[in-house]
């Protein structure tokens, strides 16, 4: 990360081995995963993992599963060198929402705001993809910055509505279909999430650039959105 | 509906379709799916000529009835069970013709716990992100089979692969898990890495496709801080806080947050799939 190759960006990066054909890279943070990750894709696609099956970042990993040589790829991995990330780099998505989830208030009461600058501190930040998980399709977007963080509720919801924007510890989400869930639901979107009869099935993968946009009950998009 | 096609007379306790599964997608948060105990759904496609990866039916514990409506090369493996084709005794373990209109019962497991049913031409529902697998963990593919529910059939005789009598393992009375330490093997005890290698573990009732759950000595942890959530393999032993050990099956889910001590050698994972409750298991460190 600090370019030349230097001996303490070894420390930053530890490698372990997930059973005969995976390994599990752990780095210090979330955006330190993240720009680990664009450099797996990167290599990649020049074609330099040959048989690497699966790619999956994480909160502060990236796994490589179908590595064919993993002894050889663990010793590598620790010297290479990892461009910042770009913030220009990858997919951009918008995503129109009405501000008009029930934990909303709650939300700017956690950030001690009012509701319209809660909405306009959403609509203000650049977020990206980290990873996956929890259902196909639903994203961990950064973004937001620690002061932001908001816990997770203490009662999870049986039944999350398809489309809700949802905000829990550092993260945004957005649900692809009805499902339990405990995050802090902050508004709505009609966007499709997940479909697998579209290529990509998936709106937001891992490396997508994300903005939200406040849109007006009744459809249209506010102009601005703070920026 | 006509033509090549087969209806579901009885479905069984859980009957899926099942092929090689989804690969690549697991950073979307879709696991690969597929066939719990591959080598079986494998062999059945090759003993009716299809290609190896064509779909078929995977049952569980009682099989399932299913009446074809054209006539058809039929081949049940995988978990040993009775085969009747309109009440006669049909083979088990081979190719066998079967005339448009009959009834085609796979009976209950005599040992094991999942049989396969391979159709020529194999079963052909849409594909779904490259695959006909259903996935019970995401909800994808064909939903589990139910009375009634008719399956397309693609054509027959494509492909020949001839297979007639293959030799067949039976499931074993002690499941052998060969298991590499790692990840996470460091969140644990000496004594609990012990336990793992020495102590007998034994099939849980609550087994499903997502994992094999396991009852027996619980794996005491060393760090009990939270782990963030990291990707996560098949063949997985993950330990949740109650510490008894899960190995990841098929359908396992793409991240999670309890440690994972070892991951179990794919080659074993089809025995795990066979495994009855109640069965014996013993984890066999291996480098």
């Amino acid at each position: 990360m600090n370019g030349n190759g230097t001996p303490s960006a070894d420390a930053r990066v530890r490698v372990l081995r997930v059973g005969e054909r995976a390994l599990l890279v752990e780095l210090e943070g979330g955006a330190e995963a993240e720009a680990f990750h664009a450099e797996v894709l990167r290599r990649r696609a020049a074609g330099a993992l040959p048989g690497v099956r699966e790619v999956v970042p994480a909160a502060r990993t990236v796994l490589l599963d179908g590595v064919t040589d993993p002894d050889r790829l663990a010793a590598e991995l620790p010297g290479w060198e990892v461009g910042p990330l770009s913030a220009r780099a990858g997919r951009v998505v918008e995503v129109p929402v009405r501000y008009d989830g029930p934990d909303l208030a709650e939300v700017a009461a956690c950030w001690g705001v009012s509701v319209e600058e809660a909405v306009r501190i959403h609509t203000a930040a650049e977020f990206r993809v980290a990873f996956c998980g929890f259902a196909p399709g639903f994203g961990y977007l950064t973004g937001l910055g620690e002061r932001y963080e908001v816990p997770r509720r203490a009662t999870p919801r049986t039944a999350v509505p398809a489309g809700s924007v949802a905000l829990a510890g550092p993260y945004t989400g957005v649900y692809p279909r009805s499902s339990p869930g405990g995050w802090q639901l902050i508004g709505t979107t009609d966007l499709v999430l997940w479909d697998t009869g579209r290529d990509p099935a998936a709106l937001l993968s891992p490396g997508t650039r994300v903005r939200f946009t406040a849109e007006r009950p009744g459809g249209g998009s506010r102009a601005g959105g703070g920026r | 509906m006509t033509g090549r096609a087969v209806a579901v007379v009885r479905p069984g306790a859980l009957t899926t379709v099942q092929d090689l599964g989804r690969p690549g997608y697991a950073h979307l948060g879709v696991v690969r799916s597929g066939a719990l105990d591959p080598a079986a759904a494998r062999l059945v496609n090759r003993l009716v000529g299809n290609a190896e990866g064509a779909a078929v039916l995977e049952t569980t514990v009682d099989g399932c009835a299913v009446r074809p409506r054209c006539a058809v090369t039929v081949a049940v493996g995988g978990a040993p069970c009775p085969v009747r084709v309109d009440g006669r005794p049909a083979a088990w373990g081979t190719a066998v013709r079967v005339a448009a209109g009959s009834v085609v019962e796979v009976g209950t497991a005599s040992r094991g716990l999942r049989a396969y049913v391979a159709f020529g031409g194999g079963i052909a529902v849409e594909p779904v992100l490259g695959s006909r697998s259903t996935d019970l963990l995401s909800g994808l593919g064909p939903a589990p089979l139910t009375r009634g529910t008719v399956l397309p059939l693609g054509a027959d005789g494509a492909v020949r692969t001839p297979v007639d009598a293959p030799p067949w393992p039976g499931p074993p009375d002690v499941l052998v898990l060969r298991v590499r330490l790692g990840p996470r093997d460091d969140r644990f005890t000496p004594g609990a890495l012990r336990a793992l290698a020495t102590r007998a573990y034994r099939v849980s009732p609550a087994s499903n496709r997502i994992g094999l759950r396991l009852e027996g000595p619980p794996l005491e942890r060393s760090v009990t801080g939270e782990l963030a959530s990291e990707g996560m393999v098949l063949g997985a032993v993950q330990v949740p806080p109650d510490g008894r050990p899960v190995v990841f099956l098929a359908d396992h889910p793409t991240t999670g947050g309890y440690p994972v001590v070892g991951v179990v050698r794919e080659a074993d994972l089809g025995a795990a799939a066979q495994a009855v409750p109640g069965t014996a298991v013993r984890f066999v460190p291996v480098r």
